[in-house]
Order: structure tokens, then sequence, then C-alpha cells
């Protein structure tokens, strides 16, 4: 039983099912000590669900799970931990309420009855010194964008003694340079410690520059394991859609004589603590024009979305739509065919409890044919349409009356966007629309974005992913400490200028 | 389907917990536990006669909770079912007193449009607070009761006060032409009515309207609805003033159909005890009727505890005390119920 094998963590023969949805058929994932490992597989492969397996947060319905001395699942996440197997989830896990220094302390898996803070404080700040980035230890969460909450997620694992890590699609929130920076550092510690790492990602870019092997996943079914260095992106393509990916490049049509659809003047407006987030931001956006605002994440590109989504008030300024003051209500979103893809879909654009036909018939539940005039609803209707929708857009989901919070990351973000889009869109803003989705629904994303352009849509792009932002926007602009500070067009832009714009100088 | 069984099976183990808990109390104050559940049994459904005392019990109860069980949907624990039912029983009983003479029928429906007003408006302002000012709902509820009570007693002894009421300060009678009758030749008045048709509806609108369905969202997550562009604002004071409209009317029916009068049976801690109907029946108006009954059950056979058994008063409340606690602590298992859960471990 104690022959030397070189790996860490085997996971075999794993299985489970979710209802009728068989989510994961006899997979086996065997993690070498002390290498780099990617998970790859189209949204709702399973990757989620065979990791949480590993972590004992699902229950597999066969299979064992090979750590140490053990010889079979673990039973819960805790002990999980105090096996050393750390997990970064998919969704954020963070307390908001709290600082990131008590989010950290209390992550630990065995915590003295009375902790001692300032002893705590002293040390943390001296381990911080160590990890591959810094994140102010008393900020509370929910003053932290997206980026930076990945980041606490990370240290909060780090920190422990992790022998094992798993990260679930820790990238999809920062930028290439971050990510790299981040992945960098990980990868750093694969060598120079004990630390093995399994990481699921959509970015070929990531899997090639960091990981040593790479096993994929195609609808619940185990594909195959392979060396980094014997495969080629197009090869794992191939390997995770199961036929040859042929991609059709944007087709950026000219636009008739535009005119300005949205327009922002003078916006001022605080974060959660009160603190100026914008002062002074005006942009126009004219009909089929796609306006990209790129910066480093926590310089305001949450709030503005917020304010326009309707989630936030404003201090000062106006937001016009079609010459008429805009105050994000029901009867102007319907009027002026308004949309939105918040960032983080399921915390800003779902209700989790709710059906995923439910969470499809937001925008238009009081409207006929989903509701008689007389305010009843006509829920065979919004089934169908849930049913029509989730064919059109390729969401998924064991059914339409499944919770949408149980649908994988990826799948939550189709759903909404189909929402979003389904309609006819006049203007659309967007906030990291590709966070957490496969190549193929990224391409897909962008046509659609796209397409909404060549309609006439008037199309705000928030992204940290500056690669998107140059390849889908007519115009550029970066935001910086709650100012545009520059603009400029894609075909125009010097990365390096845009860089220094971006970091403030 | 498995949450369907969760949601039945959950209440019922806290249900049956809580009893266990309850038979070592009665154990400690020297009674035999099986004797005492037996005959709270028989109290509460053990004869025709308990069943009548059980419904008139269970009919204001289907109101309160209707009183914290909408806020809840929409996302605040409003705890001002008391307040609200004392608030809309006297003004209902002040309408009563200042008409009666007048034809009945339109008295009693000036009663049941004032008590429901005046309850709907003591309960909107607080999501009122709530949105406007970010005033804690539970907290602001709460003093609301206190300060309901506290009108009810100024008025009471004061200018309302009929002389002739010694032992008990009471306001003048509505006038017995004004009362609710009974159904039948029972002694359940028509108050059940009020209640069980509030709770049909209720259910309806929250299941098949797309008020309920706004509702929902709300509760869910607001800042999907926000992007979805409801009107949160209304959205909140809208439910909290029917949540309130249907605690005044249950005082309305405490005036009209038991007392007669304003007194302080108004606040009898119907309000209170409505608060555990509604989260016991996980805020669901269809499953309200049959959680009251239950409590409603529990609170008639009071009586026959202090006779038979020399058990305070306060004995019932006790129970109810326990049910609450260990049906607040019961929500923690929701979703997290997999021992039964097929399982596989290979060694
Ligand atoms: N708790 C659950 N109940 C029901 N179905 C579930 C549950 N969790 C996951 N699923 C389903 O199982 C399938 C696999 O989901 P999983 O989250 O593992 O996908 P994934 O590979 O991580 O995808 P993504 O890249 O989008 O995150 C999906 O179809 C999902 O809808
Ligand atoms: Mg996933």
């Amino acid at each position: 039983m104690t022959s030397i094998s070189p790996y860490v963590l085997e996971a075999v023969n794993i299985s489970k099912r979710f209802g009728e949805l068989q989510a994961l058929a006899n997979v086996t994932l065997k993690l070498r000590a002390g290498s780099f490992h990617a998970l790859l597989g189209e949204n709702g492969a399973g990757k989620s669900t065979l990791v949480k397996c590993i972590m004992g947060y699902y229950q597999p319905d066969e299979g064992d799970v090979l750590f140490g001395d053990r010889q079979q699942a673990i039973t819960n996440p805790n002990e999980a931990m105090l096996l050393g197997i750390g997990m970064v989830y998919q969704h954020f896990t963070l307390i908001p309420n709290m600082s990131v220094a008590e989010n950290i302390i209390l992550s630990r898996p065995r915590l003295p009855a009375i902790i001692n803070w300032k002893q705590e404080m002293t040390q943390l700040r001296e381990k911080m010194q160590a990890m591959p980035f810094q994140i102010p230890l008393k900020a509370p969460i929910t003053s932290l964008a997206a980026g930076e909450k990945q980041k606490v997620e990370i240290i909060k694992q780090l920190l422990l003694d992790t022998k094992v890590l798993i990260l679930d699609e820790p990238t999809s929130v920062l930028t290439p340079t971050e990510a790299d920076e981040v992945l960098g550092q990980i990868r750093a510690m694969t060598r120079s410690q004990n630390l093995s790492v399994l990481i699921i990602t959509h970015k070929f870019r990531e899997v090639m520059n960091f990981a040593d092997e790479v096993t994929v996943l195609r609808k619940g079914q185990y594909v195959g394991s392979a060396k980094v260095s014997d495969v080629t992106p197009p090869i794992l393509a191939e390997m995770m859609v199961g036929r040859e990916v042929i991609s059709t490049p944007l087709q950026r049509e000219p636009t008739a004589a535009q005119q300005p659809v949205l327009t922002i003047t003078n916006l001022h407006v605080n974060d959660d603590s009160g603190v100026p987030a914008l002062s002074g931001l005006s942009l126009s956006i004219n009909t089929g024009e796609i306006v990209g605002i790129a910066g480093v994440s926590g310089n305001g590109q949450r709030e503005l979305v917020q304010v326009l989504a309707g989630q936030r008030e404003r201090m000062d300024g106006t937001i016009t739509v079609h010459d008429h003051d805009y105050n994000a209500t029901r009867a102007q979103m319907r009027q002026h065919k308004f949309h939105c893809l918040p960032e983080e879909p399921l915390r800003n654009a779902c209700v989790a409890s709710m059906s995923v036909a439910d969470n499809l018939a937001f925008r238009r539940f009081d409207r006929p044919p989903f509701a008689r005039n007389n305010g009843l609803l006509d829920r065979k209707a919004i089934r169908s349409r849930a049913k029509e929708l989730i064919d059109r857009f390729n969401i998924k989901t064991p059914g339409p009356s499944n919770p949408i919070g149980n649908l994988s990351g990826g799948n939550v973000q189709r759903a909404v966007l189909a929402r979003e889009l389904a309609d006819p869109v006049d203007v659309l803003v967007v906030a990291n629309p590709c966070f957490g989705l496969d190549f193929g629904a990224v391409a897909d994303i962008h046509q659609q974005i796209m397409a909404a352009r060549n309609r006439g849509a008037a199309v705000l792009l928030i992204s940290e992913d500056l690669d998107e932002i140059l390849e889908l926007s007519d115009r550029l602009l970066v935001i910086s400490n709650g100012k545009l500070v520059y603009e400029t067009t894609p075909a125009q832009a010097e990365l390096a200028t845009i860089g220094k714009y971006m970091a403030g100088h | 389907m498995w949450s369907y069984i969760e949601s039945i099976a959950i209440p019922v183990a806290a249900l049956l917990l809580s009893l266990v808990i309850f038979s070592v109390f009665i154990l400690f104050s020297g009674a035999n536990a099986i004797d005492v559940l037996e005959a709270i049994f028989r109290g509460a459904f053990g004869s025709w006669f308990s069943w009548q005392n059980t419904l008139v019990r269970a009919a204001p109860l289907m109101l309160t909770a209707i009183c914290t069980a909408l806020p809840a949907r929409i996302g605040l624990i409003v705890i001002g079912g008391e307040g609200a039912m004392v608030a809309g029983g006297l003004a209902a009983a002040m309408i009563g007193i200042a008409l009666n003479g007048l034809p009945p029928l339109l008295v009693i429906s000036s009663m049941v449009l004032t008590g429901s007003l005046i309850g709907g408006l003591w309960i909107a302002a607080v999501g009122a607070f709530k949105h406007y000012r970010n005033v804690n709902e539970t907290i602001s509820s709460l003093l609301l009761n206190y300060i309901a009570i506290a009108v009810l007693n100024f008025l009471v002894l004061g200018i309302l006060r009929d002389p002739a009421s010694l032992n008990k300060p009471s306001s003048y009678p509505i006038g017995d032409a004004n009362m609710i009758g009974n159904i039948g030749d029972t002694s359940i008045h028509g108050g059940l009515i009020f209640g069980v048709v509030t709770c049909l509806i209720l259910w309806f609108v929250m299941r098949r309207t797309t008020f309920g369905f706004a509702v929902d969202m709300i509760g869910g997550n607001r800042r999907a609805a926000q992007l979805s562009g409801l009107a949160v604002g209304k959205l909140v004071i809208v439910t909290c003033f029917i949540a309130g409209a249907a605690a005044g009317l249950a005082g309305m029916i405490e005036i009209a159909a038991v007392q007669g009068r304003a007194n302080t049976s108004l606040n009898a801690g119907y309000g209170y005890a409505g608060i555990l109907v509604a989260f016991l029946a996980r805020h669901n108006p269809l499953a309200i009727i049959p959680v009251a009954l239950l409590l409603g059950g529990i609170r008639a056979s009071s009586g026959l505890l202090q006779r038979n058994f020399d058990l305070p008063d306060a004995t019932t409340l006790v129970l109810q005390g326990i049910i609450f606690i260990v049906i607040l602590a019961s929500e923690a298992f929701y979703g997290k119920l997999n021992w039964f859960k097929p399982k596989v471990v290979t060694a």
C-alpha cells in the first residue's frame, strides 16, 4: 500500500449525478507531486463538480480520492483543509462585511477560542511581505473590486499550510498582467516548495505558459491527459469540443450617420464607504459604436456600471438616453431598450434561488404574453420562452425549473446574456462579459456584442481584459481614479501609453 | 422534489424536538410529561368543543402571521404584528363607537376598512423608514409595538373609558348590533373566514401574479431587482402595507367579534405568536393556515393545563417559545441535509 507513487492526489473513477443529469461519469485525474496541472473543458463539462468532489464539498456517487494515506473520498471541505488541500472556489466565498484580515484569519480550519487579533495582525503583516501581491488588510471586502477579491481568496489559501492548491478559474477577473504575475508566483512555489497545483482555466495562454500537464473533460466524460509540451491550443480545443474548431472573425460593419445615444455628463458617485469613486466623469456613445473602458480594477468601473444599472445613487451629474433624462426605472429601460450585463452575474443580475425560467423572465414577466393585463402570470409562457432561450443560447441546465444557482459558472453568464440580448437593444452596458466563459462562448459573446453594435446599439464595454477591448471597441477610453484620462482608437493604440495611463501616471 | 420533502421534514422534526425539550421542562415542574402532552392534544383537538376553541384562536393568528410572512418575502424581518393589531383594532373600535346607531353593515364595513388602513399604514411606515432612511425594520417595528400599546392604554384609560367598566378598563362598546356573529350555531366567529380567505388570496397573489414575482425577486436579490428596474421602494412599502392591513384586520375582528370594545385584550400576544406561525410556515401564506391551527390549539389548551395539572398559565407560552427557538435554529439545515442521500464509501 505504501509503494511510492509519483502522484500526490488521485481522483479515481469519479461519478456524480444531479437528478437526471450525469455531471461526471467515471472520471480519473492524477496530480503529480510538485506539478502545475490544468483542467480544461467547456462550460458545464463538470470541472467544478470534479474538484468539489475532491474537496468533499460533494460526495461522489462512485469513486475514490487517494491522498497521502487516505484511500477514500473526503467527506467535507474542512477535512480537506486539515489534510492540506486548499481550494479557491469559482464564486467568491469572502464575508462581505468583514475586513481582508478578518476573512483571512477566520478561514483557518482550526481557530483558537479566543483570537489574539493584535498578534495575528502582526504575523499576518509579516507573512504578507512574502506574498506575490499586496492588499490593504484593513479594507472591507465590499469595497474591493472582483480582481482584488480574487487575490484575497488566493492569499487566504497560500497562507494556510497547503500542499495541494486547487484553483477554480482564478484568473477570470484578473488582467492578463495580473494573471501572469499571480500564476508565475504560484508556479514558482511549486518549484521551490512542496506545493502541487490543480487549476481550472479557460485560457489556453495560461495553460501553455504555466502548466506542466493538462487533463480535458467533455460533457462529464474523461477525454485525456497530456504533457503540455506535447499539445497545442488547437489540439486542446478539439479535445474539448470533440471536433475541429473553426473560428469566424468578427465582422465590424460600417454604421450610418452617428448620433449620440447615451450621454453622461459630470458624473459624481461615491463607493460603499462614501469615498468618491467617480469624480466628474463625462462620456458620450453613439449609435452603432462600441466604447471600451480599460483600467485597473477598482478605479470606479464597478460604480459606473452600478449607476447605469440602477443599483447605486449618483451624487451629481446627468445621464441622458436619446436626449431624455435617465434614472434606470423600468419604464425608461423598456422605452430606451437599455440592457445591462454586469460582472459577477449570479450576484448582480440573478436570484440564485429562483428557477432558470424565472431568471430569464426578469425583463418581461410583467408584459404579455407572460402576464395578462390584470397582472396574472402565465407560468406556461414563461417556461416555453425559457426553453426557447435555453436552446438558442445553448445554456446547459438540467431544466428550466432548476434553480439558477446550481448552474455552472459559465452557464449562469450565458443565461443572463440570453435575457439581455434576446430582445432588440439600443443601449448595452457590459462589464467583464467573458469572466468564466470557455473559448467557444467567448467567441459567441463577442459575436453577439458586435452584432448588437452592427444593428445600431450603443455599447459601453467595461473590461479588465485589454485584449478584449482592443478587439471589440471603436473607441477606447482609459479610466483611472474615477476619471477618464485618455482616449484613443484601437487602431492607433500604443500599449505602452495605455499602460502608463492605466497605472495613473 | 428534494426541497419539497425537506420543507416538510425539517419543520416536523423541529416540532418533535421542541416537544422533547418541553417534556423535560414539564418533568422539572413536577408533572407527568406524557399526561401533559396528551392534555394539550385533548384541549386543542380532542372534542368539537376544543376544536371550536382552537379555531377561534387560530383566526387572528393567520392574520398576524401574514404581517411577518409578507415582509419576509421581500427581505424584511418585521415583528410589528402586535402593534399593527392594536392600532388597527383601536381605530376600528373608535369608528364603531362613533358610528354606532347607523346601519350595522355600514358600521362593520367602516370598521374593516379603518382597521386595515391604520394597521397597513403602521407597517408601511416601517417599510418607508427602512427604504428611505435605512432604519432597521426589526427594531422600528418592535418599538412601534410599544407605541401602539401606550396609545391604547392612554385612550382606554382616558377619553374613551366607559365608566361602567370597572375591573378591566375598556372603551365604550361598539354596540351589539355591530358585532360580527358566529358561524351557524357554533361559537366560532366570522373572523375565521376573514383569516382563511386572506391567506388564500395572498397565497394566490404570491404565486400567480406579477406583484408576487416582483416581491420574490426583491427578497431574493435586491441588486437583480434594481437591474431590472423594479421600483424597489414602492414595492417594499406596498408589501408592508398589505402585511400591516392583515394585522389591523385581526385587531378589528378582536373588537367586533370578541370583545365588543377596546381594551388590553388587544395586545394579548397574538401579534408575537404570529411571528412564530410565519416562520413555521416558511412565510408561505397557504402553510400559515394549518400552522395557525396548531398554535391556536396550543393556546386553547392552556386553560385545561391550569385546571388539571396546576401548571402556571404561562406553560403554553413556554412551549411556544421553545418551538420558536428550535424552528429558528432549524433554518440552518435547509439545503444541508445529505445524510440520507445516497453515499458510497469504498475502503
Ligand atoms: N448542485 C447542482 N445541482 C444540479 N445540477 C448541478 C449542480 N452543480 C452542477 N450542476 C450541473 O452539472 C454540470 C456540470 O457543472 P460544473 O459546475 O461542474 O461545470 P464546469 O465544468 O465547472 O463549468 P464552468 O466552466 O461553466 O464553470 C452543469 O450542467 C451544471 O448545471
Ligand atoms: Mg465551474
